[in-house]
């Protein structure tokens, strides 16, 4: 039973990168209906700034995952303005297949500039530690990794809820024209963001790598992975994605330790059986 | 381009095609083989995307359905007609059965559900080691000879092999280009244009779209059981969802919205890898590159660009024509 417990609280932290890259994902699917390929991308571009900030220049490890952001957010800006908006109007098909480009142009780019795996920095001597739970020592920085997850997740729904911004998004979202109508500057909105959703990518692979090694096939692993969540909790559900984030998350922590060899298979299969059952997601109030 | 100079252009494209094996070395034989396959794959996957309106991000599934069906009968039971057939023919079923279920919905929710199902695939060829044999994939599939009735051919070299895949893609091609020209294929654009409108006169929407769906499958399917006779081992990265990029690019690269686009751009993709390699290994850099001005500038493809071009009447003509609206 403890065993369980421990490893239910494994997969908790793990699920926190799962919920960091598909709260980016779906924000920007329920407000600008874009799918966003390369937002796994962005989770490993986050990753690599991160680690050269961090673990070859030497910053503080909080200045560098804040740097990791803001770069990668500058570059979501970039992505929405210059590539995005020219799209809006036409098949939504065509802005899944741009946002494809840049997943093999990101993908490949970051080869290019960092080169193949790198060995994986010393966590922050802050974070250095555990904590003895269920009579196990469990790391200090899981503990961590689940309260940024908390902390970020009561702040979306603070900024949602509780602010101006927060509104004209939801506005944007609910009716484009009429929240244009009323002098949002939807624009902005989207751009905002896209931003933010790419902030959050960031977020996540900064925070994986004092503890797993950032490489080159990452951002396509992590999509899918985000896609799965997502879908299961209904796209552009923002309470869906933290609760499909949980249940994948534990889900494979338990999968990979009482059925390895199908682990993968069953959780698209679940994916799939959700897209045709009830494709508003399983959390759709 | 005049349609007897298109037919021309077919008949030279043709001979170079089939004289290839004579006048090119082993690997441009090789190397051609790669763009056949990839060129069904596109020119079904283009049904269902160019013509039907319908982006599936699950094409390497069934790519791999053949490939691998064709491998275990081949390993089986030494003989390229049962093998190709065989997987081809699996491949056609899991279409009809996954396209059932993934034409129930359109735009992103069909993306995302052929997304899920390729990857199914994917993971089942990965792990269900007793039939798949895992991530070491089939090895040692033989390039089986091909038995008609009492005749028998060995397949020994690439080029005798070629031979067969060249006769194969041409008559699926062939068969698919009849198929867009006909009726039903006029329907299925309907479909794409307008769901409702369709609907309004009265066409079977849901059908048709499975009907596009399956046909994509058997295409991919067909290309896939081409393949393990060829490499002699079938691995799990072909079902990966990033191979079912694949027929995906090359339909944007030449063109989605002409039935020769796809082709031109499995030619395309596969040469310009081949030489861009050989500079640099960040192909696809320059890929994703190409990808992003393709899909905000050229959504017509490498055939839009070039076409206006050919079918630019000679001088002499158009001062005739100009002539001739300007008389009474």
């Amino acid at each position: 039973m403890e065993v369980l417990a421990y490893q239910g609280l494994i997969g908790l932290s793990s699920a926190m990168y799962l919920w960091l890259i598909s709260a980016g994902l779906t924000i920007i699917f329920g407000v600008l209906g874009v799918l966003n390929f390369a937002h796994g991308s962005l989770f490993m571009l986050g990753g690599y700034l991160a680690y050269t900030l961090y673990g070859l220049v030497g910053l503080p490890f909080s200045v560098s995952v804040l740097g990791s952001m803001a770069a990668v957010a500058l570059l979501g800006a970039a992505m929405e303005r210059g590539f995005l908006r020219p799209l809006y109007g036409l098949d939504p098909s065509y802005q899944l297949l741009l946002t494809f480009g840049f997943v093999l142009l990101l993908d490949d780019a970051v080869k290019l500039v960092w080169g193949g795996v790198f060995r994986i920095p010393p966590i922050p001597r802050w974070l250095d530690g555990a904590v003895v739970v269920f009579g196990r020592p469990f790391p200090l920085y899981n503990v961590f990794l689940i309260a940024v997850g908390l902390v970020v997740g009561l702040g979306l729904w603070g900024l949602f809820d509780r602010t101006w911004w927060g509104r004209s998004v939801r506005a944007t979202a609910a009716d484009r024209e009429m929240a244009a109508a009323l002098g949002i500057p939807t624009p902005r909105v989207f751009s905002s963001v896209f931003m933010l959703g790419s902030a959050l990518a960031a977020l996540g692979g900064a925070l994986g790598t004092p503890v797993r090694p950032v490489a080159p096939g990452i951002g396509a692993a992590m999509i899918v992975q985000a896609f799965i969540i997502t879908v299961i909790g209904g796209l552009g559900n923002l309470r869906g994605a933290f609760a499909g984030s949980l249940l994948v998350g534990v889900l494979s922590s338990y999968g990979t330790l009482w059925f390895p060899e199908f682990e993968l298979f069953f959780v698209f299969a679940i994916m799939a059986v959700v897209l045709l059952v009830r494709p508003q997601g399983l959390f759709a109030s | 381009m005049s349609p007897r100079a298109r037919r021309w252009a077919l008949g030279a494209l043709l001979v170079l095609l089939v004289s290839l094996p004579v006048w090119a070395s082993r690997y441009v034989v090789y190397l051609t083989i790669h763009i056949l396959l990839l060129a069904l794959n596109a020119a079904g996957f283009n049904l269902l995307f160019g013509y039907t309106g319908l982006l599936s991000f699950g094409q390497a599934g069934f790519y791999a359905v053949g490939a691998y069906t064709c491998a275990r009968i081949l390993l089986a039971w030494p003989s390229l007609l049962p093998g190709v057939l065989g997987g081809t023919v699996a491949a056609t079923l899991s279409a009809v059965l996954l396209g059932y279920l993934s034409v129930r919905h359109t735009r992103i929710y069909f993306s995302m559900l052929t997304l899920a199902f390729g990857m199914m695939i994917f993971s089942l060829a990965w792990k269900w080691r007793a039939v798949t044999g895992g991530d070491d994939g089939l090895v040692g599939v033989p390039r089986a000879p091909l038995e008609l009735w009492a005749l028998t051919v060995p397949l020994p070299t690439v080029e005798r092999y070629y031979v067969v895949v060249l006769v194969a893609v041409v008559a699926a091609v062939a068969l698919l280009h009849r198929l867009v020209r006909s009726p039903l294929g006029l329907a299925l654009q309907a479909v794409r244009d307008s769901e409702v409108r369709a609907e309004h006169v009265g066409l079977p929407v849901r059908r048709l779209r499975l009907l596009s769906f399956a046909v994509a499958g058997t295409c991919a399917g067909l290309a896939g059981s081409l393949l393990p006779a060829l490499e002699n081992t079938v691995t799990p990265p072909i079902a990966h969802w990033t191979a079912s990029a694949e027929p995906v690019l090359a339909a944007l690269l030449g063109g989605t919205q002409r039935f020769g686009g796809p082709l031109v751009g499995a030619f395309l993709l596969v040469v310009s890898k081949d030489v861009i390699v050989r500079f640099t290994v960040h192909w696809s850099l320059v890929l994703g590159a190409v990808v992003i001005a393709l899909v905000l500038g050229f959504r017509g493809g490498v055939v839009s660009v070039v076409e206006p071009w050919l079918a630019r009447p000679r001088p002499a003509r158009r001062a005739v024509a100009r002539a001739g609206e300007q008389a009474p």
